[in-house]
């Protein structure tokens, strides 16, 4: 006998489809209320306040006072240098790691996986990186946001276990034809790794894109600054008025439409590139961590 | 009788030298044929000597009156002077106090969240709305912490939404995050708000490899769908949740600390204040780097203990480890 929905049932599917609505309203609201804050006039903010579902007066004024100020506009290209130069460092760094620790001929490889999974759960703490950093003369430089996270060994696992996957008919039809290792790894590899490549990229370069605590505690510089310690500036420390164009009083209300705009302009590069990886989100994740 | 003699004990004497030159024949094989990756290896095996392993060895500083600026070696030895002076501290209870309970409440509310979540989605038939939720709930994971905090501080601020929505409700308006009550709700509804989605990937892949054919013989057998999500839904889900449990508790007291360090501000300390942000404060903005070394080293030894001491409950109860 073929079970038949019931009234129990239904009421399940619609507790379950309300739930799920009310999870995306709350998700989606406050980054939603902020772009459309960004854009309307100073006024109908004040008059609406939290509750404002499309933009009311019209007005870039704001994204133009954030493109003419030369301290964003400095964190921007600085944020993008680290973004590509950090990514493309951890890229080399995790592909040869994963590459070398997923050949099980290799002799050694239990000894440094091991060695970079003890890191993942124990380490010197705040202070010796701190120190080290210091003593390796990279205080204030850009190699102190570079280098010391050169490696995620999540990301090391992860992608490994996408290697370990893959047929070693692969490697060995490869060496017969007498390819080396990188050849194999640039040629044969690399080319069936691209969801796992694309989800790295993305975990990396965002992770570099969003990060301040390196540079606050290492970059005295402000030449040097990404454009997170110009938003911890202006959305933490409430430092505005030096944001505010020139000699123009700036009141509460300038103030907060101007932080909208400064989040939405921080956060539309990755929003752009977000549906493009997503579909492999599921796939990468899938894929690594957990199984052995 | 001599000469066998002497060709026995040459021949033992060859077969032991062939063996010695086989063994170092394989060794040096073996480095022929991985020649190339060791070579791709040496300079991740050099990032983590240099960057992970140097500064364990750097902890030594936690024993000495460590003068600036010398190596980790040439300080005077105090013993466990920094670590007494921390635990008869008035602080030491304050933070050990405010690190349990910011993490206890995030570990009951926080934990399950991703789970309801992955198991609400599972019972989702039409395709557009599961990927509908899926892109909205994932977005917050990539929103920088200082966009996260900043928008956490305008809807919280006298004028935000929650003030608004408490004038509606004839209650006048407050500034939160000045206040040490409400910290702590502040601190895990956010991080609900940022992680759930993230963090119900991992259960909705391992739900992607559940046979379709149970669901179809339990409903053969009478089975309504919330009993199907009670007897194959979630046991498959088991194992997963075992090992995000046990990584959890491992991590328990060294998350969010950036969070912390950005939300909190004097007036909270009471009840913000962490093990993390006191060895900031202590160590990058107060210069005590011994005895914020020591403070460090004291957190660290209590994660590593409670990974040990979960992983080591959970192969017991649920004969699932993760070693």
């Amino acid at each position: 006998m073929k079970y038949k929905p019931t009234v129990i049932d239904r009421v399940f599917d619609i507790f379950v489809y309300i739930t799920l609505s009310l999870l995306m309203v709350v998700t989606f609201y406050p980054l939603y209320y902020i772009f459309v804050a960004s854009i309307s006039s100073v006024s109908e903010i004040a008059k609406h306040g939290s509750f404002m579902f499309w933009p009311k007066g019209l007005t870039f004024e704001t994204y133009q006072a954030v493109f003419q100020n030369s301290f964003i506009l400095k964190g921007f290209r600085n944020s993008i240098f680290y973004v590509v130069v950090g990514t493309s460092i951890n890229m080399i760094f995790s592909i040869f790691a994963a590459y070398a620790l997923s050949r099980k001929w290799l002799k050694g490889r239990k000894i440094i996986m091991m060695m970079i999974v003890l890191t993942m759960f124990f380490g010197g703490g705040l202070i010796p990186n701190f120190l080290i950093v210091q003593k390796l003369g990279m205080f204030n430089t850009v190699w102190a946001l570079l280098l010391p996270g050169a490696i995620s060994a999540w990301n090391v696992i992860m992608m490994r276990t996408y290697f370990l996957g893959l047929p070693d008919s692969l490697e060995e039809s490869a060496r017969i034809d007498g390819a080396n290792d990188f050849q194999i790894l640039f040629k044969v590899m690399l080319p069936l790794a691209k969801p796992i490549l694309a989800v790295m990229v993305l975990f990396y370069g965002v992770g570099h894109w969003n990060s301040w605590f390196s540079a606050s505690i290492y970059l005295q510089n402000r030449e040097l600054w990404p454009l997170q310690m110009i938003l911890r500036e202006i959305l933490i420390q409430g430092r505005v008025a030096d944001f505010g164009g020139s000699g123009a009083t700036v009141t509460h209300q300038v103030a907060k439409n101007l932080k909208y705009a400064t989040i939405i302009v921080s956060t539309i590069p990755i929003l752009l590139v977000y549906p493009f990886i997503q579909k492999y989100f599921v796939k990468g994740v899938m894929l690594g961590s957990l199984k052995e | 009788m001599d000469d066998l003699n002497v060709s026995k004990l040459n021949l033992a004497d060859i077969s032991v030298k062939k063996k010695k030159k086989t063994r170092l024949q394989r060794l040096k094989r073996d480095f022929n044929r991985g020649k190339y990756v060791y070579l791709m290896l040496a300079p991740v095996v050099l990032y983590y000597l240099i960057f992970h392993y140097w500064p364990m060895i750097g902890i030594v500083i936690s024993f000495q009156d460590y003068i600036p600026g010398t190596g980790f070696f040439e300080s005077p030895w105090v013993g466990l002077k920094h670590f007494t002076e921390f635990f008869q501290s008035f602080y030491f209870w304050r933070l050990m106090k405010n690190t349990f309970l910011i993490n206890f409440w995030l570990l009951i509310f926080g934990f399950p969240a991703p789970i309801i979540l992955a198991l609400l989605l599972n019972e989702v038939r039409a395709k557009w709305f599961k990927r509908g939720v899926q892109t909205v709930t994932y977005i917050p994971h990539f929103i920088s912490i200082i966009v996260i905090v900043g928008i956490i501080k305008d809807f919280t601020a006298t004028d935000g939404m929650i003030n608004q929505l408490r004038e509606i409700l004839g209650k006048d308006s407050l500034q939160f995050l000045q206040f040490p009550e409400y910290f702590r709700t502040i601190y895990v509804t956010s991080d609900i708000w940022q992680t759930i989605g993230w963090s119900s990937i991992i259960y909705f892949a391992a739900l992607s490899a559940v046979d379709p054919n149970l669901y179809e013989a339990a409903s053969i057998d009478g089975a309504g769908r919330f009993r199907q999500m009670w007897h194959i839904t979630l046991p498959a889900l088991r194992p997963t949740i075992v090992i995000i449990l046990i990584l959890t508790i491992g991590n328990l007291l060294s998350t969010g600390f950036e969070k912390i360090l950005l939300l909190y501000q004097p007036l909270t300390y009471e009840t913000a204040d962490v093990i993390s942000t006191y060895v900031y404060r202590k160590g990058i903005e107060g210069s005590s780097f011994s005895f914020a070394t020591a403070v460090g080293l004291f957190n660290t030894v209590m994660n590593f203990a409670l990974l040990i001491a979960a992983n080591r409950i959970s192969r017991k109860i649920s004969e699932n480890s993760l070693w």
